[in-house]
């Protein structure tokens, strides 16, 4: 007991022997919230009522329907659970779909930290216009992108037709999948870097230029580990998008069983075979997979913002 | 005199001295990024509207205003004209909540909040089919009072609450924490209701975010097709969004009619893009960036 009461004094002498920055910030952080969490009554009304409001809707519209996946999953035998979730064309979609998330948030991360770059940095004629259209993942249904895609790279498309000579076939192929998930997950990298880049601060960058850096060694050096932490938040987030991606994909996949077919369209398949439990099966280790995912984003999203604020 | 160039244009662009890079590395990065942009975003936009009107604009016409179509519209603005006020009276309630008062759990909740944009859309719909399913949880109950959810038109409205569910939400809390209590509270203390304070105080301060996520919640509550396509059963002209609209017609190679009805989607993505950009300059850019992803 004593060397607990002890010890703690110690320790917190000894960072603040090795940090004194790091002292000073942590005065910083009691101090702001001591200003924003008074400790006097609040005379607000309606905390009752909102609250209440928040769970009861939250609870009908989505805890309680995710909830049903859960329930009826338990009532499956582990054996019969093994076999709705590891049979080989369910492992064969798991694989598309992981491998084709994976490359696609890969591709993002390459070109959405290159798009976000110009967009902050350079001056070019267009410059509105191609940032304003990086959102337009977001905004367009995910069916007409689909359907946009699949023309666009078919045989006789604007796309296929140029690749065909090549011998790249991309419609009805598991690369017609990458490039779905391409075009989806896109705005998620590009709006995440983007903020990073633009407070970031010119003064590290002139004086690793003073002290003799070249442009790519600060870009290695300075730059792209401060961006790290938000280009890794982007590509999580766009390969989260991705795993879940069902209507930009199923028109240029081709949607062969262990092929290309992705996982979310087993699913349907699945169900529209009144295979309910299988379907729930599979839908259960998404989801799992989807709050695992959540996890390692909010972690990457505190780092990034630790990041930033060790900068400021 | 070659190095001098050279120097000179590194140093070119004004008040960025030294940190910026030789022209053409800019030209490049700038052409590999455009080049990049027009090959997954502008073309495939090009495209829609290259083959909705691909047969002439008699058959663009007649593709749209045909009785399939306008069904599939009304069920479309049907089900956001349900989904998104609702959302919007929920995320006001979640954020008054979270933003202006203490409670324990905080974090927590606002997760919880969250994760609706974590699902997969398909297992969205799956899930409501387990609750209200004929074999579901109510499915019983609901055949002995003859009503229908499952393949009609409130599953396809509760499948939209769900996958637009956070989009107000997750804007307000943000901005309602920021703006803090501090005017509310002086509203009070001077003699306001509650109601009063709500409507003068808060509602003029965050009526740019709230208009904000109402846009976002809209294009996706118009848009959405995987949950919708699970909880429709594809009956033609009663349960058919427009998006489920532009597939069945796809599927049965009528490419052009396909594309016409598309086109309409294209069009109000447009528009949200562009009511997104007027409402982004009305309110700081960076958090209104980072909050879109």
């Amino acid at each position: 007991m004593n060397t607990t009461a002890a010890t703690a004094p110690v320790t917190d002498t000894l960072h603040d022997f090795h940090g004194g920055r790091n002292s000073v910030r942590k005065e910083a952080t009691t101090q702001r919230t001591r200003k924003r969490a008074p400790k006097r009554p609040n005379v607000l009304p309606g905390f009752g009522l909102s609250l209440g409001y928040t769970l009861m809707y939250l609870g009908l519209i989505v805890l309680l329907p995710l909830s049903a996946a859960f329930i009826k999953t338990a009532q499956l035998t582990w054996p019969a659970f093994v076999d709705a979730v590891a049979a080989p064309r369910v492992v064969a979609s798991y694989k598309l779909t992981f491998g084709a998330a994976f490359g696609a948030a890969s591709i993002n991360a390459v070109f959405g930290l290159l798009v976000a770059w110009v967009l902050v940095r350079y001056r070019f004629p267009g410059k509105r216009v191609a940032d304003a259209v990086v959102d337009l993942p977001f905004a367009l249904p995910t069916a007409v992108a689909g359907i946009a895609l699949a023309g666009l790279f078919s045989p006789k498309g604007w796309l296929g037709a140029l690749l065909l000579p090549l011998g790249i076939k991309v419609a009805y192929t598991p690369l017609g999948v990458l490039v779905a998930l391409t075009f989806i997950g896109l705005p998620f990298v590009v709006r995440t870097v983007q903020p990073v880049l633009e407070q970031l601060p010119r003064e590290l960058e002139e004086v690793a230029a003073t002290l003799g850096a070249s442009r790519w060694q600060s870009f290695r050096r300075v730059i792209f580990p401060i961006v790290t932490p938000a280009l890794l938040t982007g590509f999580a987030l766009a390969f989260a998008r991705a795993i879940g991606e069902y209507g930009s994909v199923i028109f240029i996949a081709g949607n062969m069983p262990m092929v290309s077919e992705i996982t979310p369209l087993l699913i349907i398949t699945k169900l529209e075979q009144y295979d309910y439990a299988g379907a729930t099966a599979i839908a259960v280790v998404m989801l799992l997979i989807s709050f695992a995912l959540l996890l390692v984003i909010n972690v990457l999203q505190a780092w990034s913002r630790h990041r930033q604020g060790a900068l400021a | 005199m070659t190095n001098m160039s050279i120097v000179a244009t590194a140093y070119a662009a004004p008040g960025h001295r030294g940190t910026t890079e030789p022209a053409w590395v800019r030209r490049v990065l700038i052409g590999t990024a455009l080049t990049f942009l027009a090959l997954f975003l502008f073309l495939p936009l090009a495209f829609i509207f290259a083959q909705a009107f691909a047969k002439g604009i008699g058959v663009y016409l007649a593709a749209i205003v045909a009785d399939d179509a306008l069904a599939a519209m009304r069920l479309t603005l049907i089900a956001a004209g349900i989904a998104v006020p609702l959302n919007l009276v929920f995320g006001v309630a979640a954020a008054w909540s979270i933003a202006k008062f203490r409670f324990a759990g905080k974090n927590v909740l606002t997760t919880l909040i969250d994760l609706p944009f974590s699902v997969s859309p398909v297992v969205a719909g799956l899930i409501y089919v387990l609750v209200f399913g004929l074999q579901g949880w109510f499915g019983e109950w609901l055949r002995e009072h003859d009503l229908k959810v499952i393949f009609a038109v409130p599953g396809i409205v509760l499948a939209t609450i769900f996958v637009t569910f956070p989009f107000v939400a997750r804007e307000l809390i943000p901005l309602m924490q920021t703006q803090g209590n501090e005017q509310e509270e002086a509203a009070i203390v001077l003699g306001a209701s509650g109601w009063q304070t709500f409507w003068r105080i808060t509602l003029p301060n965050i009526k740019w975010g709230l208009l904000y996520g109402v846009i976002l919640c809209n294009a996706r509550a118009m848009g959405e097709f995987g949950a919708v396509s699970v909880m429709s059963g594809h009956i033609r002209g009663s349960t058919n969004t427009l998006p489920l609209q532009v597939e069945i017609l796809y599927n049965e190679y009528q490419f052009a009619a396909a594309f016409a009805v598309a086109s309409l989607l294209a069009l109000l993505a447009l528009l949200t893009l562009g009511l997104k950009l007027i409402v982004e300059w009305r309110v700081p850019a960076p958090r209104m960036a980072k909050e879109a992803a």
